[in-house]
């Protein structure tokens, strides 16, 4: 995404490139470019543009992706570990 | 089967303000199910999206003077993204409202035209072996929808790239700024309690500049913070967001002219609270990940927890001199 970039090499982003058959979903679907096809395969361009939305290894047919996906969202991870600790806790209305 | 227009009304368009500024933002949505804009042929395409009333009237607007067909997804009042990312705007729900709405008797085509954001949920070559529909993601910004279909459904590159223009940051200020002042109603009144503690006794009056230091830290980590996020040092939004509070507290200090402990726990107070609300706006940003943003809690929040602290210290030091 231009002008913008967040921490660098902290994304779980994974390819298995023996298992990838070429298809170019991957690319298709990625809302960043962290995927180009080379050599009639996929390859990770660029890693730390990835925001781990899951959309690579959702539509890959050839599960070769791994990514530990997820919503990167300060709110929703609080109230994630509130629940843990509070279990029982009422939670007001909100996406995560 | 219900036909709709692409006419947004003025109902529609106080409906957006209002889910903008986070009145009634969760129940504002439409029925799923198949809907015929203009008069659509079992020819004509297929578009998907959630039944997030936003995301349905920006749909049908840049669809005038088409005749389509809009198959809207149960994501429970939820936008495509947010709700492909949990899932909702998903494979299952695509297959089982497919066979609710028996589309495949509507439509001669097996084609589904779906937005690039609902990719996390919907797995392309599941949907095809399960239903025998294929799904396009077509692209990320309704207003490319036209130019999609106009040019024989094909994507460019520019319509899969993301952006975060200072526009598109604007739009989300509101909701930042009422979640961050529902939140006040438990910090401002023991705030202007405390500060209006003066030497034995309540003085009302003192409590103005503490409240006025709180709300401008606020503006700044939800107004300022956002628009500037490109201007502002560092990748960290912690950082951006503490740099935003220094600037602001300096603001402050120079208007009222405080010195000493009290300036001191000032600085310390609001650029722990700035900084938290501006690395709260990674949930609104389209670049983040869950890793980054975790990294990003695990090294600011004990600084912040830590700068809250040290402040009410200095700010207790101070009224005990």
């Amino acid at each position: 995404m231009k002008g913008f970039s967040h921490l660098a090499n902290v994304a779980t982003l994974a390819l298995d490139r023996e298992a990838c058959s070429g298809c170019g979903a991957c690319v298709e679907v990625c809302p960043h470019q962290v995927f180009a096809l080379r050599d009639d395969k996929a390859r990770i361009v660029d890693r730390d543009r990835c925001m781990e939305c899951g959309a690579c290894r959702t539509n890959c047919p050839a599960e070769a992706i791994t990514v530990d996906s997820g919503v990167g969202c300060a709110g929703g991870m609080i109230n994630e570990w509130l629940d843990g600790i509070l279990p029982g806790r009422r939670r007001g209305g909100g996406c995560c | 089967m219900p036909v709709i227009s692409p006419a947004l009304e003025l109902s529609d368009r106080v409906g957006a303000w209002k889910a903008r500024w986070g009145i009634g933002r969760m129940s504002y949505l439409v029925p799923a199910g198949v809907y015929a804009l203009g008069s659509p042929t079992p020819d004509d395409p297929v578009l998907v999206t959630a039944n997030y009333k936003m995301c349905y009237d920006l749909v049908r607007r840049e669809l005038a003077g088409r005749n389509v067909w809009l198959l809207i997804l149960e994501t429970h009042g939820i936008n495509v993204w947010c709700a492909a990312g949990m899932g909702t705007f998903g494979t299952e729900e695509l297959a089982t409202r497919l066979e609710i709405t028996r589309l495949a008797t509507v439509v001669r085509h097996r084609t589904l035209i779906l937005p690039l954001l609902g990719a996390p949920g919907v797995s392309a070559h599941e949907v095809l072996a399960r239903t025998g529909f294929s799904v396009a993601f077509a692209a990320i910004e309704a207003r490319d929808i036209p130019r999609y279909l106009d040019g024989g459904m094909r994507t460019t590159a520019a319509m899969r790239e993301l952006t975060f223009t200072f526009r598109e940051r604007l739009v989300l200020v509101p909701v930042e700024l009422v979640t961050a002042l529902k939140g006040s109603v438990w910090i401002a009144p023991p705030l202007a309690l405390a500060a209006s503690w003066r030497e034995g006794h309540f003085s009302p009056a003192a409590a103005l500049p503490a409240l006025l230091a709180y709300t401008g830290a606020i503006a700044a980590g939800t107004i300022a913070a956002p628009l500037a996020l490109p201007w502002l040092p560092t990748r960290s939004f912690a950082v951006k967001g503490a740099v935003a509070g220094v600037l602001w507290s300096l603001l402050f200090l120079a208007a009222t002219g405080w010195r000493g402990l009290p300036a001191a726990a000032t600085v310390l107070l609001v650029t722990a609270f700035t900084s938290f609300l501006t690395l709260n706006f990674t949930g609104s940003t389209p670049y983040t990940s869950p890793s980054g943003v975790k990294r990003e809690m695990r090294l600011s929040l004990p600084l912040m927890t830590g700068g809250l602290a040290a402040g009410i210290g200095c700010w207790i030091a101070a009224a005990l001199r």
